[in-house]
Parts: structure tokens; C-alpha cells; sequence
């Protein structure tokens, strides 16, 4: 397991297990944990375009998710609530459906966002998953108290004249990329399962805020780790692999 | 006493003017209450002061460099959140200093385990015990006990003394009677 083959693809799954939880919390606290499906799918239908465009798939899709999580911000008025990400959802996936039945090419790509690539991660993807991952930790420690104040004291945030782009459009962009670059190495559904389970569990166990962000980096890291041993033990695919893992323990736990 | 708001002939409204002209002042250590029928627009005026709501007429000046602090009747939606009254407090820089007994042996617990008026009290102490140089309140007693308006009063009376102004819209009449300097009562079309 050790050996560069898998130890490439371990780490690049690591470091967005440790993130993504994380940010699922705030994504939660704003009751926005659909967005993890819909950037999921955005990111998909973004990866299989630019394949048929020629360009690298991982840079289609988070240029995709890119221009999604910003062009949400500035439809908020008439898209408010879910309805955005549910529009986003429909819309990726219908791009990555419509793009994989009709190009043989695009057709293999899709299975593979789909279910996850995760062994097939190179050096650049771990690259781009440990300093998308470091990104989001610094920022979201910077941000925390902001995005809670904004949720729980909407008119003291607004009274204390703080900026509004970081906990809105700055927000909606972070959590865009990283669900982009999740998707391109775990899996459409594998990045839901780590972005909604852990952060579930936290809340309904975590005692104070920082004892919920505990639970939930502790949860994702515990169940990746379990779910990567076990697909290889049993040359299994990752993605469901790891969904499950995260399902028994939410059952488990909850 | 430096005068901390000036409002002269205000009307405010959302869409469209919704309250009588009104003149107030609230200077720094004064407690200010506005009382009036259901429907008058005082939550709306206290809106306008913090900048929520229009102004459609009359002047508004405050104070340069103002620190203004908002209670506004929606509950902080606390419900599910790993939270405590430690974090909640920590997050608007609310003081623990004065925390009343049967609350300052809670602070470590979620606040949706706490019963509906300590969570209530939690979430208005950690506006009204913020930083800030003057405070709006809209209906502060709603949902408390007797203990926690007696509490209310006398933090206050020592938030005013040490030099912070205040504007309480109430129905609380007793309250508001116990705890204000003075009371503008706001009536359709004028204020008496």
C-alpha cells in the first residue's frame, strides 16, 4: 500500500478528507450542504466538456465550478434558498449525461467521476489537493467567526461595517474549487459523502464549535483511511467503498 | 452629555414611509424608551436607526465613529448547532462580567439544551453586553422571567452609567417606566 502507486493517490485523498468535513460544517451552519451535489455535478459536467473541447479535464471542471460558485452570488436575488444549487445540480448533471452518451471518449471519463479516479491520482492533482486543501483551512480559520456571526447576527455583522464578499462570493468560490478538485480524485457521490456524513455527526455530537470541527475532521480522516484499506483489500471501487464506510458510521454514531 | 443620535422630523419605512415624523435624541449614558400601539412602526424606526430600513424624510445624524449594537426580535437560529453560550458570546466580544448566576453555570453547554429563556437571555446578553456605544433594543423582555427583566434592568442602568446610550422599544410598560430615563410615545400621525 505504501508504495508510490498508492501512496500518491492515499495522500491526495487525505488531504481533501481532512478539508472537506471542515467545510461541510460551514456549509451547514448556512444550510447550504445541497451545494456539495451541485458543485459535484457542475465539476463533472465542466471535466467532460473540456475533454470534448481538448483542454484538461481538471481545469474544465474547476473553471466550471469557478464561474458557478461566483455567477450564484449575483443571481441571489431571484435564485434565493436551495433553488440555486438545485438549478446547478440539474444543469451539471444533464451536461454530463447528455456529453457521455453521445462521445465514446466522454462516455469512460464520466464513469470515472462518477464512481471516483482516486488510484489514479498523479503528483500534480496531490499537488493541487494539498494546496487547495491548506487554502481552505487558512481561509476558513480567517473566516469562521465572520460566517457565524453573519448567520447568527446578520444585523451586528452588517452594524460592524465588515465586508460582505468573504463570507459570500469569497465563500461560494472556496467551496466551488474544492468540491471540483474533490471530484476529479474521489468521486461525485464519494465528496457528498464526506462533505454531508461528518459534519452531520458533528453537529448532532459536537459539544462546543471547535469540539464539532473535531468530530468532523476526525470522522472524514477515520472513514477515508477505513475505506481506502478496504477497496484495495478487496479490489473494490473507492467511491461506494467510502459512502458506505461513512453510512455504517453515521448509523453507528448518530 | 455628548449627544450620541439626532433625529429630527424622521419618517422611515421598507417600501414605502410606514411611521409618523419623529424627533428623538438619545445622549451617551440615557436610556431612551419608545413605546405606541402595534402596527406604529417603532421596530421600523429602530431599523432605520441601524440602517436597515429607509429614511423618506427628516434628518438622521449620529455620531462619527459610532459603535451601534442591534437586538432585533428573531431568535439567533441556534437550533441543531454544536453551540455553546461560550461561543455564542465570544463571537459578538459580549462581556461575561455580570452573567447572572443561573446563567454563568451554563456557558459550557449547547445552547439547544439550554431551556427557551436562558437561551433567549444568552442570546440577547451577547448583544447587549457587546462592544458597542449604543444600543438598540427591540422588545428585550419578550420571553424572559421576572428574574431575567429584573437582571435586564439593573446591566442597563450599568451599561448607561458607564456611558452608553440606549434606545428600548418596548410594550413592557413597567419596564420601561423602571428603566428609562424617558419615554417617547410614538401615535398616528404625530408624536406626543
Amino acid at each position: 500500500m505504501w508504495s508510490e502507486l498508492f501512496l500518491v493517490p492515499f495522500l491526495t485523498g487525505l488531504a481533501l478528507a481532512l478539508v472537506l468535513p471542515l467545510l461541510g460544517c460551514y456549509l451547514r451552519l448556512r444550510d447550504e450542504w445541497l451545494a456539495a451535489l451541485a458543485y459535484a455535478h457542475v465539476a463533472a459536467g465542466g471535466a467532460l466538456a473540456a475533454l470534448v473541447a481538448g483542454l484538461p479535464p481538471v481545469a474544465g471542471g474547476l473553471l466550471a465550478t469557478a464561474l458557478a460558485g461566483a455567477g450564484k452570488r449575483f443571481a441571489a436575488a431571484r435564485l434565493s434558498g436551495a433553488a440555486s444549487y438545485a438549478l446547478l445540480l440539474l444543469g451539471g448533471w444533464s451536461v454530463a449525461v447528455l456529453l457521455a452518451a453521445n462521445l465514446p471518449l466522454a462516455e469512460r471519463l464520466a464513469h470515472a467521476l462518477f464512481d471516483g479516479q482516486l488510484y489514479f491520482a498523479d503528483r500534480v492533482l496531490l499537488a493541487l489537493a494539498v494546496a487547495g486543501g491548506g487554502l481552505a483551512l487558512f481561509v476558513l480559520r480567517r473566516l469562521s467567526g465572520r460566517l457565524l456571526l453573519a448567520r447568527l447576527y446578520p444585523d451586528l455583522f452588517a452594524l460592524r461595517g465588515l465586508p460582505q464578499w468573504p463570507v459570500q462570493l469569497g465563500f461560494d468560490l472556496l467551496a466551488a474549487l474544492l468540491l471540483a478538485l474533490a471530484t476529479m480524485s474521489l468521486g461525485v457521490m464519494a465528496a457528498f459523502a464526506l462533505l454531508f456524513v461528518p459534519p452531520w455527526l458533528a453537529f448532532r455530537r459536537g459539544r462546543q464549535w471547535r469540539h464539532g470541527l473535531c468530530w468532523a475532521a476526525a470522522g472524514g480522516v477515520i472513514a477515508y483511511t477505513a475505506a481506502f484499506a478496504l477497496a484495495l483489500q478487496f479490489d473494490q471501487p473507492f467511491g461506494p467503498v467510502l459512502a458506505l464506510v461513512l453510512v455504517g458510521l453515521g448509523l453507528l454514531i448518530a | 452629555m455628548s449627544c450620541l443620535l439626532h433625529a429630527e422630523a424622521l419618517v422611515a419605512g421598507w417600501q414605502q414611509p410606514a411611521t409618523p415624523a419623529l424627533d428623538l435624541q438619545v445622549a451617551a449614558g440615557e436610556i431612551v424608551g419608545l413605546a405606541g400601539p402595534n402596527g406604529v412602526g417603532k421596530s421600523t424606526l429602530l431599523a432605520a436607526v441601524a440602517g436597515r430600513a429607509q429614511l423618506f424624510a427628516g434628518r438622521l445624524t449620529v455620531a462619527p465613529g459610532l459603535r451601534l449594537a442591534l437586538q432585533t426580535q428573531q431568535v439567533p437560529p441556534v437550533e441543531g448547532l454544536p453551540l455553546s453560550g461560550r461561543d455564542l458570546l465570544a463571537l459578538t466580544g459580549a462581556s461575561f462580567d455580570g452573567l447572572p448566576p443561573w446563567l454563568a453555570g451554563r456557558l459550557d453547554c449547547r445552547l439547544d439544551q439550554l431551556s427557551g429563556g436562558q437561551r433567549h437571555y444568552l442570546a440577547l446578553w451577547a448583544v447587549v453586553a457587546a462592544p458597542a456605544d449604543l444600543l438598540l433594543l427591540d422588545e428585550p423582555t419578550n420571553h424572559l422571567d421576572a428574574a431575567g427583566v429584573v437582571h435586564l434592568g439593573q446591566i442597563l442602568r450599568q451599561r448607561a452609567a458607564a456611558g452608553a446610550g440606549i434606545l428600548i422599544v418596548s410594550h413592557d410598560a413597567e419596564f420601561v417606566a423602571a428603566v428609562c430615563c424617558r419615554t417617547l410615545l410614538l401615535e398616528a400621525p404625530d408624536v406626543v
